[in-house]
């Protein structure tokens, strides 16, 4: 066994470790925290696996924003936790037990009689890629090969968006996003909401910028700048923006519009919708990657600031 | 023992874990979070079984790590949008649960008081 099957296999335990963790836990709380850190080491995995832009992703979404989405969660359902212990009976739960051991058994079973080599596009992807002047093959099919995806994904996080933002209470409709933070003068959540930002925002551009070429992408790039305007809502340094405001809501469709708008370009220019004519296939990407940088930090942002919960000002 | 091998038992082992977890747990809460769990494992199964095919190939097969990526952000929009409608849930009845007899329970004693 070499040094790196060793590593592998203390990887593994430690992933089933924290995985078991989160279920068995016995707060919320604990559960929560159990999860960012199995959602680490499942970046790790995923680097492992040879796909260091799935990492990157798993640790900011999976992770960082899913973490403080349910931490936030946990805060304010803190007081109910104690009324709803009452679970299924013992009978239920080792039934419930045999029958997802069984559905392990099964994917186990799928995954140890795998044929040793299976069908993949990655030739064909690889072969096409120097039409789209991209260097990463993930950017490239993300935003060429299987650009419809990518769009559709858009539209999912505004209408996601839009869900929270209904479940305002009519007299907040319009109104700032969350419960008011109050800005607390000394501390390290200030301190840190006022130094991280400009290190945070150009690590963001660069992760969007770099992804080109290298790992990364408006993905991963988008939720970093989603974090550090997160860490300045929180610490109260500025407030959510209010929903109703005209260009909150034009920034959040600005990356769905552009998107649109040069796929329709492609029926007219090269043939089909999202076809990019040849030889201006990058800076297509990147018209596209910018404002949708700008959506996507803003609908990751706004989708863990809830919905408004203040009694808006008249407008 | 390979490493897809080793990553995929270990996919399967946290499919039946997530699974587990949705089931048993009274708290929505915490079947959000065993629900995520689930889809992680599902996400890894799908990495590792098409990490055979580009074996070959230096850094992956670069097709379903885009699926991965595009699914894990929607993922992320489901469970916001989830933990949103629980929020709402609490804020109207006092209670987070998906038990009719509590949530109908506090809300007597709510009229009541």
């Amino acid at each position: 066994m070499s040094l790196t099957q060793v590593l592998e296999s203390v990887l593994a335990l430690l992933v089933l470790g924290a995985a078991t963790w989160t279920i068995a836990a016995r707060s919320a709380f604990a559960a929560s925290v159990g999860f960012v850190s199995y959602g680490l080491l499942l970046a790790l995995v995923w680097v492992q696996l040879a796909a260091v832009d799935v990492a990157l992703t798993e640790a900011a979404i999976g992770s960082g924003l899913t973490g403080v989405l349910l931490l936030g969660a946990v805060a304010t359902l803190r007081g109910t936790e104690a009324h709803t212990v009452r679970g299924p009976g013992l009978a239920l739960r080792i039934t419930a037990g045999i029958c997802c051991a069984l559905v392990s058994a099964a994917l186990a079973a799928v995954v140890l009689t795998l044929p040793e080599s299976g069908p993949t596009l990655a030739p064909e992807a690889m072969a096409a890629l120097p039409a789209t002047g991209v260097g990463n093959p993930v950017t490239g099919v993300l935003m060429a090969f299987r650009a419809l995806d990518t769009l559709l994904e858009k539209v999912v996080l505004v209408l996601a968006l839009i869900g929270v933002w209904s479940l305002a209470p009519d007299r907040c409709w319009g109104g700032n996003p969350g419960l008011e933070h109050r800005l607390s003068v000394d501390g390290v959540l200030p301190f840190l909401a006022r130094t991280l930002p400009p290190i945070g925002v150009l690590l963001g551009i660069h992760l969007m910028w770099t992804g080109a070429d290298h790992p990364g992408g408006a993905f991963q790039g988008g939720t970093v700048l989603a974090a550090m305007w997160l860490v300045v809502m929180m610490a109260g340094v500025r407030d959510a923006p209010a929903i109703r405001e005209q260009w909150v809501r034009l920034a959040l469709v600005s990356g769905p519009i552009v998107f649109v708008a040069v796929g329709l370009a492609g029926v007219l220019t090269a043939g089909a919708f999202l076809a990019y004519p040849v030889g201006i296939a990058k800076p297509l990407i990147l018209l596209i990657e910018v404002p949708m940088l700008l959506t996507i930090a803003l609908a990751l942002g706004l989708l863990v600031a809830g919905p408004p919960e203040r009694t808006a000002d008249a407008p | 023992m390979s490493t897809v091998t080793l990553f995929g038992l270990c996919a399967a082992a946290l499919v039946g874990l997530g699974l587990y977890g949705a089931l048993t747990h009274p708290q929505p809460l915490r079947k959000l979070v065993a629900f995520n769990l689930l889809g992680s494992g599902v996400f890894l199964l799908f990495g590792v079984i098409a990490r055979r095919g580009a074996w070959n190939t230096a850094g992956g097969d670069p097709v379903p790590h885009a699926l991965v990526i595009t699914g894990m952000v929607v993922a992320f929009a489901a469970t916001a949008l989830a933990v949103g409608l629980l929020l709402r849930l609490h804020k109207e009845g006092g209670e987070a649960t998906l038990d009719p007899s509590v949530a109908a329970g506090s809300a007597d004693e709510r009229r009541g008081s």
